[in-house]
């Protein structure tokens, strides 16, 4: 009977009825029952018969059917508008709403879209009849009739003839056209988004909505956490749309708004280059010249050198469209001029090979220690400076002779030199260049460092680089060399830091665990490694040198440099390095003498309120207890030893460091193990 | 588009020290390989297999002084080596053998290469810079007979002989020999006469490598400076300058012409191996391998064209083999 009932168009018949009904009154659950009944017939009926549904049923047919019907009944309505008789068109709305949200779009529209295409295509009454139609839908289905019309629609200006001021006078409609369909969304295919904005762009009511969403757009595609957390297909989606709204401005409109496209442009260039993918970088660039070029007509374009496959659309306005499946290309290289080859002779089948990387030749650094202190303190030419710097360490060690002879006016001139031109690792090739002069010539060099120290007009870097050198230098200084050559890479021990902050107090840990595990006797291990060549300790001379100076003045405030006042960081890193020196001095004739005045140092300052000082104090008394041989510590300082316990003892309990607390703890072991050596 | 320049086929190491010259000698038919002597400063001339890629045999004949200037005479059994021991040594290299079986004692310190040209049939002539300031003497070798003694007219001032080559129209004129002197300038001189013919002044600065083409009377000349100079030779055999070229880096080692005269090569303080296309002097290609000065390069003498290689020894201990533009 059903059967019957559809194949008569009864359905549609039905549904001018309730339209008609509309117009006056109606009981809304009787529109209600039978919306039901006519959107769920399919389910309804296959529920029913379950095996034995018509095919008239199914849904791929029933919906097209019911797409049918519903023209109809426009049709219907159309006559009879004409005929100055008014009806509701709201439940139609409602089927078609109810429908779409049901997920059968694709079946109603693809009747209803190209029905409503042709009659809307002259006749205006039919435009209203439409742009109704789907006012009246109501907002929880509105997103996706919207969507359907959006997506099945051949063009811009077709959409705008079936959906007319939709999005200016519906909240809904607004809503999922700009801020949905663009920023939450982005698995729309290119046609759509060019019919979407294209749509925006054909009125002028609605102009200024494109704008906005451009304005949108651009606030997204500037936003840096949104280059970096947003999938790259959606920053595509967002760069076409872009691409899309600027192909669609008018002049007027770029002058009102070409502040903010040049602000957004720079904002979102600068996070887009600073990805890791190259789709993300190639993307920024492509939209910033894009914008670039819309906005200065007539001045210097941005330009980047990007190869990407363009797309022309038919609309002759527009100029470009990124294909939705661009074939990635890397960025060309610059092509050199080729010559021309208007001359046609035998010698032309020789083909030139790519010259452009023949340049001429950089200058060379010095290859003299003198020449190296001209460059450095007179010479203009910064190529020739940043080859000196780079070579002189290398300098200084090959020709320990000639450097002696001019070490403390080196180690004055690296001292004070400064970066003139950006070298990579500046810092570093200083620093080495002071070390290898202040190890070629040990005495000289380290009284002038340790006076220059104490000296007005240092900064606190150059005092902590001063430091930095003294220590690094004794290290080298103190390992046994092998075939006189010294390894710099194998001296930087992982253990010895020069780190500022707590990082040091770690190693110190590290090292004292070290050595207490070298202290435990091992019975019968052989000779398993290969004894190491024996050299003479180049420290030993020199370790008074460069450890007595640096604890002399501590206390003596300058203008400006006051180790005790507020240059504590420079204290801190003061008493860390003669932690280090201390250590390093081991089994040299100094080390008794320097342990006593190091204890001493410790006593006076062990209270300082800074806790990286007091780490540092208690590295000390780790070296010290370490380095000096166990007889003289006994012999020589035992009161003081039996202090320093007691002080121990109470920095273990009392001290708010947790650091602190444990380097205390474990001076106290080593204090035990020297207890029992007795 | 252009192509970025190729990279060596392959690159020889082993020789410890600076390498001054090559020489192939490739022309002979299987089972033969293909050579490649080279001189270092260490006194030693490698003979390198170039199909192993490895030395067959060194040669040691010069005490440790710098070998500057290795020649074949007519295959690669006899070879002759110039070195700063003031020696030049004749070898018997055949079936295995390493033994000098003459040598010249030329007493000359300088750094010119002598030069070889074959007159006939087991009969040589060698040019050498001679023991006098600024004289070169052409000696017939096996004899060791001094042919001539070519000696600029005084006042001259044109400094010590630095490069030498020595040709003949074809087999029946008379030899002549361009030798390219301190000054700068490039004398031809005649043999039989002893007397020079002509003189140019190439260059401001001392000339460091000549090489002539006589199909085409034209040569080219490399110095110290940033220009390569081309001069030819009209049929009053006065040299005239055809042009010149500027290069990008200063110095010049080595110039040396492929024996089809279709391209050239230069050797650069640079570090740079430059070719150029012998017509119009265009330039082709620069290779740029080598970490130290290039001393010297040559060109194989294949009998099959697309064989052809380019050997470049430079200070930095490795001879680069490149095999560029086989196809013409």
């Amino acid at each position: 009977v059903l059967e019957q009932f559809l194949r008569e168009g009864r359905i549609s018949a039905l549904m001018w009825e309730v339209c008609q009904q509309q117009a006056q009154a109606g009981s809304p659950e009787l529109h209600e029952a039978l919306l039901n009944k006519i959107v769920c017939l399919p389910d309804h009926v296959s529920n029913k018969l379950q095996g034995k549904n018509p095919p008239v049923f199914f849904p791929q047919n029933y919906f097209p059917l019911l797409g049918g019907a519903i023209i109809q009944v426009l049709q219907k309505i159309s006559d009879s508008l004409r005929g100055g008789l008014d009806c509701s068109i709201s439940f139609v709305s409602h089927i078609l709403g109810k429908v779409c949200v049901h997920g059968r779009q694709k079946e109603i529209l693809s009747i209803l879209v190209p029905r409503l295409i042709d009659l809307t295509k002259s006749d205006c009454i039919w435009q209203r009849i439409c742009w109704r139609l789907v006012e009246c839908v109501p907002d929880r289905w509105m997103e996706a009739v919207v969507l359907g019309f959006v997506q099945r629609t051949p063009g811009a200006d077709v959409l705008s003839r079936l959906l007319g001021n939709l999005v200016v006078k519906n909240k809904k409609a607004q809503f999922v056209v700009t801020q949905k369909l663009l920023l939450l969304q982005y698995g729309h295919t290119t046609a759509v988004l060019q019919n979407l904005l294209g749509y925006l762009s054909l009125d002028g009511l609605r102009r200024a909505l494109l704008i906005k969403v451009l304005q949108e757009l651009l606030e997204t595609w500037g936003s840096s956490s949104a280059v970096k957390h947003s999938p790259p297909e959606q920053q595509q989606y967002i760069s076409k749309a872009i691409l899309i709204c600027l192909s669609h401005l008018k002049e007027p409109e770029i002058e009102t708004c070409r502040q903010e496209l040049l602000t957004s442009m720079m904002e979102g260039v600068k996070c887009h280059l600073d990805s890791n993918l190259p789709q993300i970088r190639r993307l920024g660039m492509i939209v910033a010249e894009s914008i670039s070029s819309k906005i200065n007509t007539d001045g210097p374009v941005l330009k980047f050198q990007v190869k990407v496959i363009m797309k022309f659309m038919p609309d002759a306005a527009v100029p470009l469209v990124l294909e939705s499946n661009k074939k990635s290309h890397t960025a060309a290289p610059v092509t050199p001029d080729e010559e021309s080859d208007a001359e046609l002779d035998s010698d032309d089948d020789l083909i030139p090979y790519d010259m452009s990387e023949d340049k001429e030749l950089k200058t060379k650094a010095p290859v003299y220690i003198r020449d190296c202190i001209e460059v450095l303190t007179g010479s203009e030419d910064v190529d020739k400076w940043e080859a000196t710097v780079k070579a002189l360490e290398g300098l200084v060690r090959k020709n320990p002779a000639a450097t002696k002879e001019v070490s403390v006016e080196l180690a004055k001139i690296l001292l004070h030199l400064e970066e003139k031109t950006c070298i990579e690792g500046f810092v570093e090739l200083r620093q080495r260049a002071q070390v290898a002069v202040l190890t070629t010539d040990p005495i000289p060099v380290a009284k002038y460092l340790t006076s220059q120290f104490y000296s007005l007009n240092y900064s606190l870097r150059q005092r902590m680089d001063i430091l930095d050198v003294l220590v690094l230098a004794a290290q080298e200084l103190s390992y046994p060399k092998s075939h006189g050559k010294t390894k710099h890479s194998g001296a930087q021990k992982p253990c010895i830091q020069l780190l500022p902050g707590s990082d040091s107090s770690k190693d110190w840990r590290r090292i004292v665990d070290e050595r207490i595990k070298s202290k435990t006797r091992r019975f019968a291990t052989g000779q398993s490694q290969v004894e190491l060549v024996s050299s003479p300790n180049e420290f030993s001379s020199v370790a008074g040198h460069f450890f007595f100076p640096l604890i002399q003045h501590f206390d003596r405030p300058l203008t400006t440099f006051d180790l005790l006042g507020e240059d504590h960081f420079v204290l801190g890193r003061l008493v860390h390095s003669l932690a280090v020196l201390m250590y390093l001095a081991v089994n040299t004739v100094a080390v008794t003498a320097m342990g006593k005045v190091l204890l001493e140092f410790v006593w006076a300052l062990r209270f300082h309120t800074d806790s990286y000082v007091r780490q540092g104090l208690l590295s000390c008394i780790s070296s010290m207890l370490l380095s000096v041989p166990t007889e003289r510590l006994l012999e020589d300082m035992t009161e003081e030893l039996l202090e320093t316990q007691s002080w121990l003892g109470d920095v273990v309990e009392k001290d708010p460091d947790g650091d602190c607390r444990r380097l205390a703890l474990q001076n106290l072991l080593l204090m035990e193990n020297l207890k029992k050596k007795l | 588009m252009a192509l970025p320049p190729p990279d060596p086929q392959f690159v020889l190491r082993g020789t410890s020290a600076a390498v001054h010259t090559l020489h192939f000698s490739c022309g002979n038919q299987e089972p033969d390989v293909p050579i490649l002597f080279s001189g270092s400063e260490n006194g030693f001339i490698h003979v390198w297999n170039l199909k192993t890629h490895r030395v067959d045999k060194t040669l040691d004949g010069h005490g440790g002084s710098s070998v500057y200037c290795v020649e074949t005479m007519g295959g690669k059994n006899r070879l002759l080596s110039q070195g700063r021991d003031q020696r030049i040594c004749l070898w018997d290299l055949a079936e295995g053998r390493t033994s000098v079986t003459n040598s010249v004692f030329t007493e000359n310190v300088g750094f010119c290469r002598c030069a070889l040209l074959k007159v006939a049939q087991g009969r040589w002539l060698m040019a050498m810079a001679a023991k006098a300031p600024e004289e070169v003497q052409v000696l017939e070798l096996p004899s060791k007979t001094s042919v001539c003694t070519l000696k600029p007219e005084v006042g001259a001032k044109l400094g010590m002989p630095m490069c030498l080559k020595l040709w003949q129209h074809n087999c029946d004129s008379q030899p002549l020999l361009l030798a390219g002197y301190e000054d700068g300038s490039v004398v031809l001189w005649n043999l039989l006469m002893g007397k020079a013919l002509s003189q140019l002044v190439c260059h401001q600065e001392p000339v460091m490598s000549l090489d002539f083409d006589s199909e085409k009377a034209k040569g080219i000349s490399g110095s110290s400076e940033k220009v390569l100079s081309i001069w030819s030779l009209n049929e009053q055999q006065n040299l005239q300058v055809y042009k010149t070229h500027k290069l990008v880096n200063a110095g010049i080692s080595d110039i040396t012409i492929r024996p089809d005269k279709k391209i050239l090569a230069t050797a650069g303080w640079d570090h740079r191996i430059r070719i150029f296309g012998w017509k119009k002097l265009k330039p082709l290609a620069v290779l740029d391998y080598h970490t130290a000065t290039v001393h010297c390069v040559s060109f194989s003498d294949h009998r099959n064209p697309s064989e052809r290689l380019l050997a470049a020894g430079s200070k930095d201990h490795r001879i680069s083999i490149w095999s560029i533009y086989t196809q013409t």
